[in-house]
């Protein structure tokens, strides 16, 4: 029976099986599938903080969403339209998000009284019609691989591992993914172990040709790809974009890039990623502390390198103390703080935006840092090449706020051309500025930034500090008026990186819109797609997202009084909302979510509708 | 190059202008207490750096927090007076970021050993080119007199006033156990010795520790009396190579450049005189040294230039294009 293809315009496929199943592995494959084969896409990996949780249980469940469109697309998905449930428990944790209709495939394998009732099922969901709702597919993804890698000679528990390969060649097949990049991955990945790949790509291709000579899926579906813009493409990660972003600032600054950094969920792929790339330059520092890493990047960036640290939030609150004292001498660094769900050690995999006010406040004394926050994936890489930006022209300490959505989702993404990326001048000081003798501290009058004098810079030689340093010379001053100087000019300085910001965007296409949806860092898509939706079904709103929160654009004020309502969209208790509100006395409205999750597109567009009635 | 200083500061780049310890002296009032040990020691080291015969903008001076952090202020180097405990960790990175440096971490008893002990053990492990100077007067001064981690037990002070319950570190002990490669002890008043201990630090590459006694003639006074002066000397043991030494009924003859520490640890627990001079002077392999290494010879793998290098890892992975 030739099998119907039927088009769509966009799927979104959750694969969920044990942390031990390959869920991460099968759906980045899938992902690098449909990127090279041009759709536009968005992922979400959801995993737990153990590392092997007992297996078959709810906590050890582990998955990867996919969501791939034949148009650009803003989200991850709100809902998947396909499950692929390797076990009883990787059913049960995601049924709740499955809207009725979906498709689920199971491995029905693993549905034994044992692993059902490891997941908390009394009796087996796929016979006793709790499912009846939704296109249920059984088969026996374990069984099948088992039975086809057989020639391979490898113990059954190795055998069976390859059932990831054999679900993602299944899956491959029903929407017509290329399958020449995984096989060469697969070849690539074991090339030292010749078994254990063929017996993948055996798995792979097997899959692939059950989908096509069984009559278990009656429809096939195409996805077409989505329009992009010419260029060359790679699908990539927030974390990867950032620190490709990071390597970027040092080439283009042309300062030795050096990242302390101490490991932690879910940064330490930044710090992994700078570690391979000791060929463009790149030191990297695993200190013995959080409190250690900002501390070398310091003194790097003091000896003239573009000093950088990487953590997450629990992590900042070491190094607040370190941070605060780069205020003080005002050196360049550059803090990535890559949030998670707090407080404490909170939730380290899932994702949270609830450090915005600690980056903004969170240190001893009157100590303002610039903040700057990339909206998507790929956005890492520009966020950070302006957080360098920011850091190496006003000589001061910039925080990174990325959060784990950002980090470990991915989207396609057009690799800039190098010459193209901006270039950022150092500006060392090579001589004294006072007469014969060198102040530390005497500014710039545009930029209000000190002299970076680097050691080794002969006539140049002079102390910084953590105390309070006199006005220009840069002495020790416990002088009243001069602390109240220092304090405005430090200030001063910060809100005048305002004047290099380019006019905001906000994107209302009729100037009709009386809503303003204000966002920051990842809620960019699930905004963008809610604002989307509001606006298919007839209504008028805009959409304005910030990527620098300190200082404030200078714009911002006369655009919010623009709109009679303002709503702000966020991971967490209104974060935003109470900067806005004390610095422009607007009455914004708060959408907060804070489950560890990216917002959903239909919690922005409901939220709209709300504040529109 | 300097001559007379090899291995510790071959890469810094030496002065052919001759220099005196003015030269060294910045133009800031020096604000310690009078009496203070500090005093002296900052005198040795502006009278000793001349002799290094380096580029004075080449030296870096960073300290914490106490009142002998102070002590970058009032030499006419490079210098940061950094935060509380955390110098050896900033230093860290200037050093690994500048082989042509020669860097100072200038501490205390209670910043190196208490609030800054993990970055201490740290360092010295990895054994990171610094040199750096304990002052150690077993007192908090700046904080105005509470016992420190080098403290006795029993002592009476504002935050123990019926008596430290601490046990107390033995600064030299803890170096050896971090396996420090340079591990030495000498007195604020003895200028001459301190300025040869300094020598053979500043000459050593890698981590050297120098525990200097020094008295606080506020908090702790006369906290060293005993090593002091002219009988002072019969309470020392002073170290050097083949010197013989007694401990636990076992004598021998000392060996600072014995790679097995454990008769160097044995020194440091002598009790019956107090042993000053360099304990342990070893070579190892640093860690600024090895990690410049391991980028020199990755970015030597490749005549390209570092935007076409950048070009290429952006274009790492399955890409594709659109045409």
């Amino acid at each position: 029976m030739p099998q119907q293809v039927t088009r769509l315009d966009r799927v979104v496929i959750r694969f969920a099986g044990d942390s031990g199943d390959g869920m991460q592995l099968t759906g980045d494959r899938f992902t690098q599938e449909s990127a090279v084969f041009g759709n536009d896409l968005m992922t979400l990996p959801n995993f737990p903080a153990e590392i092997r949780a007992p297996q078959g249980t709810i906590p050890g469940v582990s998955s990867f969403q996919v969501h791939f469109a034949d148009h650009d697309i803003l989200t991850a998905g709100d809902a998947p339209d396909v499950l692929v449930a390797m076990n009883p428990a990787a059913l049960k944790a995601n049924l709740g998000d499955l809207p009725k209709g979906a498709t689920i495939i199971v491995d029905t394998h693993d549905f034994t009284s044992r692993n059902l009732a490891k997941a908390g099922y009394d009796a087996d969901p796929l016979t006793n019609g709790e499912l009846d709702a939704f296109q249920l597919h059984r088969i026996d993804l374990t069984g099948l691989t088992v039975e086809a890698v057989k020639e391979f000679g490898l113990s059954r528990k190795d055998a069976a591992r390859a059932k990831n390969m054999f679900a993602l060649g299944l899956l491959s097949w029903l929407y017509g993914r290329p399958t020449e990049t995984t096989v060469g991955f697969l070849e690539r990945r074991f090339a030292r172990a010749p078994q254990i790949r063929d017996a993948n790509i055996k798995a792979f291709t097997t899959g692939w040709n059950f989908g096509e000579t069984t009559e278990v899926f009656a429809v096939r579906y195409e996805v077409a790809p989505a329009p992009q813009a010419p260029g060359t493409y790679r699908n990539i990660t927030g974390n990867l974009a950032l620190a490709h972003g990071l390597v970027a600032a040092s080439v283009r600054s042309g300062l030795p890039l050096f990242l302390g950094s101490y490991p932690i969920t879910p940064a330490s792929d930044i710090l992994h990623e700078l570690s391979k790339h000791k060929g463009l330059g790149v030191t990297t520092f695993q200190a013995e502390d959080e409190i250690a890493g900002i501390g070398a990047a310091l003194g790097a960036a003091y000896a003239g390198s573009l000093g950088v640290t990487t953590t997450s939030g629990p992590g900042i609150a070491l190094k607040s103390e370190s941070i605060g004292l780069a205020v003080a001498l005002e050196l360049p660094l550059i803090v990535v703080n890559v949030q998670r769900g707090g407080p404490s050690t909170g939730l380290p995999t899932k994702t949270e935006q609830a450090d915005l006010l600690q980056a903004m406040f969170g240190r001893n004394g009157e100590a303002p840092v610039p903040i700057v926050a990339p909206s998507t994936p790929s956005d890492c890489f520009s966020a950070a090449l302006e957080a360098a930006r920011i850091a190496i022209t006003y000589r001061t300490p910039v925080m990174l706020l990325s959060d784990g959505y950002l980090a470990n989702g991915s989207e396609p993404w057009r690799i800039p051309d190098v010459a193209d990326l901006p270039a950022i001048d150092p500006g060392f000081a090579t001589e004294p500025n006072h007469g014969e003798t060198f102040w530390p501290y005497l500014r710039d009058e545009s930029t209000l930034a000190r002299p970076w004098a680097i050691p080794g810079t002969p006539g140049l030689e002079h102390r910084i500090g953590g105390l309070e340093k006199g006005d220009g010379h840069g002495n020790i001053s416990y002088d009243p008026a001069n602390h109240e100087l220092m304090v405005h000019t430090r200030a001063a300085k910060v809100e005048r990186i305002a004047d290099s910001l380019a006019p905001l965007d906000v994107d209302d296409p009729s100037g009709e819109a009386h809503v303003l949806v204000v966002g920051w860092g990842s809620t960019y898509g699930p905004i963008a797609a809610g604002i989307r939706s509001v606006r298919e079904a007839g209504h008028e709103v805009a959409q304005l997202h910030l990527r620098h929160l300190n200082p404030l654009p200078r714009d911002l004020g006369d655009i919010l009084k623009r709109y009679q309502r303002v709503l702000v969209p966020e991971m967490n208790l209104g974060q935003l909302s109470l900067l806005l509100r004390a610095s422009y006395l607007v009455d914004a409205v708060g959408l907060n979510v804070v489950r560890g999750l990216p917002l959903t597109s239909a919690a922005v567009a409901d939220a709209i509708e709300e504040l529109m009635e | 190059m300097s001559t007379r200083f090899g291995a510790g500061l071959e890469l810094v780049p030496s002065s052919s202008e001759p220099q005196t310890g003015k030269d060294y002296t910045s133009d800031q009032e020096v604000r310690w207490c009078p009496g203070c040990g500090d005093y002296a020691v900052l005198k040795a080291v502006q009278s000793f750096l001349p002799d290094l015969e380096l580029r004075r903008e080449n030296i870096v001076f960073v300290s914490g927090i106490g009142c002998s952090s102070r002590f970058p202020y009032y030499l006419d180097t490079f210098g940061m007076h950094s935060i509380h405990g955390r110098a050896p960790a900033i230093a860290t990175g200037i050093a690994t970021a500048r082989p042509d440096l020669s860097v100072w971490v200038v501490t205390g008893d209670g910043d190196a050993l208490s609030i800054g002990g993990n970055h201490l053990i740290h360092v010295l492990r990895r054994n990171v080119n610094m040199t750096i100077l304990l002052f150690n007067n077993r007192i908090y001064g700046l904080t105005k007199g509470q016992y420190s981690p080098t403290s006795e037990p029993g002592k009476v002070t504002k935050s123990t006033p019926v008596g430290s319950i601490d046990h107390p570190f033995n600064p030299v002990s803890l170096a050896l156990g971090a396996e420090a490669t340079f591990v030495a002890r000498t007195i604020d008043s003895d200028r001459r010795h301190l300025t040869s201990v300094l020598s053979a630090a500043a000459a050593h590459r890698g981590t050297a520790l120098v525990e200097i006694y020094q008295n606080c003639p506020i908090f702790n006074d006369g906290a060293f009396d005993d090593v002091k002066g002219a009988e002072g000397g019969d309470h020392l043991l002073r170290l050097e190579p083949g010197v013989e030494v007694t401990a636990g009924g076992r004598t021998w003859q000392h060996d600072p450049h014995a790679v097995d520490p454990s008769d160097q640890f044995a020194v440091s627990r002598i009790e019956d005189r107090v042993p000053v001079g360099i304990f342990r002077q070893v070579q190892r392999a640093t860690y600024d040294d090895q990690a410049r290494e391991q980028v020199s010879v990755a970015v030597a793998t490749s005549t390209s230039s570092r935007e076409d290098r950048l070009a290429a890892l952006l274009n790492t992975g399955d890409t594709w294009a659109v045409v």
